[in-house]
């Protein structure tokens, strides 16, 4: 059976728990706003139950321990196409199973969620290393991000405890919203304006270019001609980050 | 103002660039609630330079003004370049500004020796201590120890860096004297035996009083030039085996030489060892995270590791009385000496065959590079196609690319690698062979 939820994590939950209720496994699961009817389908959908979803939670926890409930979440960030379906699957199979299946990594699905699970924390690494921030007139720090997954979640705490004494707010621009830190306290917040590819230079303080052009200095000087690979250096800095990272502006 | 600090950045970070460590890893320095940065757990490469370096930490030099005359490097006093000096105030601010924009996961700060080594060691912890008293600067700091520096400054420098590193630079005393006059490997071991004391000894204290104050808790390190002095292989790894036995170090880097240096002491190369440098590193990664032994790796009849296949590889083709392994029943340790199986497979594979035996499909999605693994292994296939192996032909097989190789030693011609060279001597036999066939029973 197809069923259709709200595209939140407690919505899929909730379609898991349904599942389980209704004795009837999910062949698919989507998004109700992405749903197209097939011929003879007649999707159910599921109406987010957050105290359902904790339940569902609870028992993966039981059975796979805190980390299998990271990886189930990790994975439903990458919102990648039947990223539900696998999550399902694994849920029923770990709730199946006598034993821990975290670590059987001869199912595939299991496989494959580790896999996805790598990916996110690699993006989530990178926003960590290529987070860059410009210091506006009224001495807030604000960075631009346009993650490959839905990362922000799992970014902002390491720059909470990075930045304890500062205010700051990073932003992603393709999912409009973003994590600000006001010195006390985080909250997720959306701008109204939509056009925020960029900071404009009126918004920033008069040092922030003096700091931009040093690091840029930086960034040249360091650099050692006679071992030159390009290849390795696209590797590391894939050229989709560029636009947001300050040394790579000019160069 | 701004542009002579722009200037002089230019300077003492191109000074700083042959060093090559730039880790922010290992530390468990915490941040305080009104702090600025945090260097526990992982380290960060912020960004990677043109020749796919890791650029973490903010390094440069306090000054490039030097009383030595060492060949091997840039700043030493016979060679004509620009001379710069930052004050203490420039290197904070740098750092502060630089790491609150989240350019760099902290600071490595070296110098060149200026007036005399107390002197410029005084420098360089007072910059420290700045940072970690005066603006609550709780990120990676990594200093130089400096041979020659009194035990009471090298003392106060681990009470506030993360990391110490001496480096040795030249991989034996004998060629040291030769390219650096003024220096000798007892004041270099000196203040590293005294580190190496000092950070057991306070991670012993630690145990039993919680107060202890941090003491370089990301270790010490140190750095061996490669190819300007005539060590092989064995040399180098023998000391940098028994630097990690005796003095307890972190991480022994390896760098190539880069012929930056027109000094008739070292020898004129037309590019730096690369490919060299990298399999000392592989070689490096064995005895640290594999348990291989030095011997296993170089001996007397192999004093240098082999340019074109890997160390493992190479230890595989040397012993196979040793394999194949059977990945269902092997223990930990052997699982991790089949070539193409790094410390993460064979984890899984651990994991993975509590639930039943795997197979060639499970392996190869657990990651296991199947290229190189399949000659060395059995898995639930039970194809023994690998009993009795031959090394020569493995070897063969692995390097046969269906292309010529080009000899890297060999001139091109009129400097055209793409004009046919006619003069050119034929490539090593094993390389031009066909693949030979297994007959498979």
């Amino acid at each position: 059976m197809t069923y259709c939820y709200d595209g939140s994590w407690n919505g899929l939950l909730s379609v898991v728990f349904e599942s389980f209720r209704l004795l009837t496994p999910a062949s698919n699961i989507v998004p109700t706003d992405i749903f197209q009817p097939g011929l003879f389908e007649i999707p159910f959908t599921v109406e987010t139950n957050d105290a359902h979803a904790k339940r569902v939670l609870k028992g993966v926890e039981k059975k796979c321990g805190k980390k299998g409930t990271d990886l189930i979440y990790q994975c439903f960030l990458s919102e990648q196409p039947g990223i539900e379906i696998k999550i399902h699957h694994f849920i029923r199979t770990a709730m199946k199973a006598s034993e821990n299946v975290l670590h059987n990594y001869r199912d595939d699905t299991v496989l494959q969620l580790h896999k996805i699970k790598k990916m996110i924390g690699r993006e989530v690494h990178r926003m960590h290393a290529f987070v860059r921030f410009q210091e506006t007139k009224d001495g807030m720090l604000v960075a631009l991000i346009n993650p490959d997954f839905n990362v922000l979640p799992l970014s902002g705490k390491h720059f909470v405890d990075r930045y304890p004494a500062l205010h700051w707010l990073i932003y992603d621009t393709k999912r409009h919203y973003g994590w600000h830190y006001d010195q006390h306290q985080s909250r997720f917040i959306t701008l109204t304006e939509k056009q925020h590819e960029y900071l404009s230079a009126d918004l920033l303080t008069n040092s922030e270019t003096d700091y931009q052009a040093l690091w840029q200095t930086y960034f040249k000087k360091t650099d050692i001609p006679e071992r030159r690979n390009m290849k390795l250096h696209m590797q590391h800095v894939p050229k989709r980050y560029w636009k947001f990272l300050v040394e790579k502006w000019e160069v | 103002m701004n542009n002579r600090i722009q200037e002089k950045l230019g300077i003492l970070a191109d000074a700083a660039k042959y060093d090559v460590s730039c880790s922010s890893s290992g530390s468990k320095r915490k941040n305080t609630k009104d702090g600025l940065g945090n260097a526990t757990g992982m380290g960060i490469c912020h960004t990677y330079t043109q020749d796919g370096r890791c650029v973490s930490l903010l390094k440069i030099l306090l000054t490039n003004h030097c009383i030595f005359d060492c060949a091997y490097c840039v700043s030493r006093r016979s060679n004509d370049v620009k001379r710069a000096a930052f004050t203490v105030q420039e290197v904070v601010d740098l750092t502060i500004n630089f790491y609150k924009r989240n350019y760099i996961e902290g600071l490595f700060l070296s110098s060149g020796i200026f007036k005399d080594v107390d002197y410029t060691m005084e420098r360089l912890v007072r910059i420290a201590k700045k940072l970690r008293l005066e603006h609550k600067f709780n990120g990676y700091i990594h200093l130089k120890a400096i041979p020659g520096a009194s035990d009471e400054l090298i003392h106060e420098a681990g009470l506030y860096a993360d990391r110490l590193s001496v480096n040795l630079e030249i991989p034996s005393e004998m060629s040291l004297k030769k390219v650096a006059p003024e220096k000798d490997y007892a004041s270099a071991y000196k203040p590293m035996n005294y580190l190496s004391e000092t950070i057991q000894g306070h991670k012993e204290e630690k145990k039993t009083i919680r107060s202890t104050p941090n003491f370089a808790p990301g270790g010490q390190s140190t750095q061996l030039v490669i190819g300007a002095t005539p060590e092989n292989d064995k040399d180098i790894l023998e000391l940098a085996d028994g630097l990690y036995q005796q003095q307890n170090l972190k991480r022994v880097y390896y760098s190539g030489y880069i012929p930056i240096s027109d000094d008739l002491r070292l020898p004129a190369l037309r590019e730096a060892p690369l490919r060299r440098e990298n399999r000392l590193y592989q070689a490096d990664w064995l005895l640290r995270f594999y348990g291989f032994k030095v011997n296993e790796i170089v001996d007397e009849e192999n004093p240098h590791l082999d340019p074109e296949l890997d160390p493992k590889m190479g230890y595989a083709l040397r012993h196979p009385e040793h394999f194949p392994i059977d990945v269902n029943k092997a223990d930990y340790e052997w699982i991790l000496r089949i070539p193409g199986v790094g410390v993460k497979s064979a984890k899984k594979i651990i994991n993975a065959r509590r639930f039943g035996a795997l197979r060639m499909e499970h392996l190869k999605k657990i990651g296991v590079i199947w290229k190189r693994a399949k000659y060395f292994l059995i898995s639930a296939d039970r194809d023994f196609i690998n009993l009795g192996f031959n090394p020569e032909v493995i070897r063969q097989q692995l390097l046969y690319t269906g292309k010529p190789k080009k000899d890297p030693n060999q001139l091109d011609l009129f400097g055209n690698p793409l004009a046919p060279i006619p003069l050119i001597l034929p490539p090593t036999p094993s390389a031009i062979l066909p693949t030979p066939k297994i007959r498979t029973a």
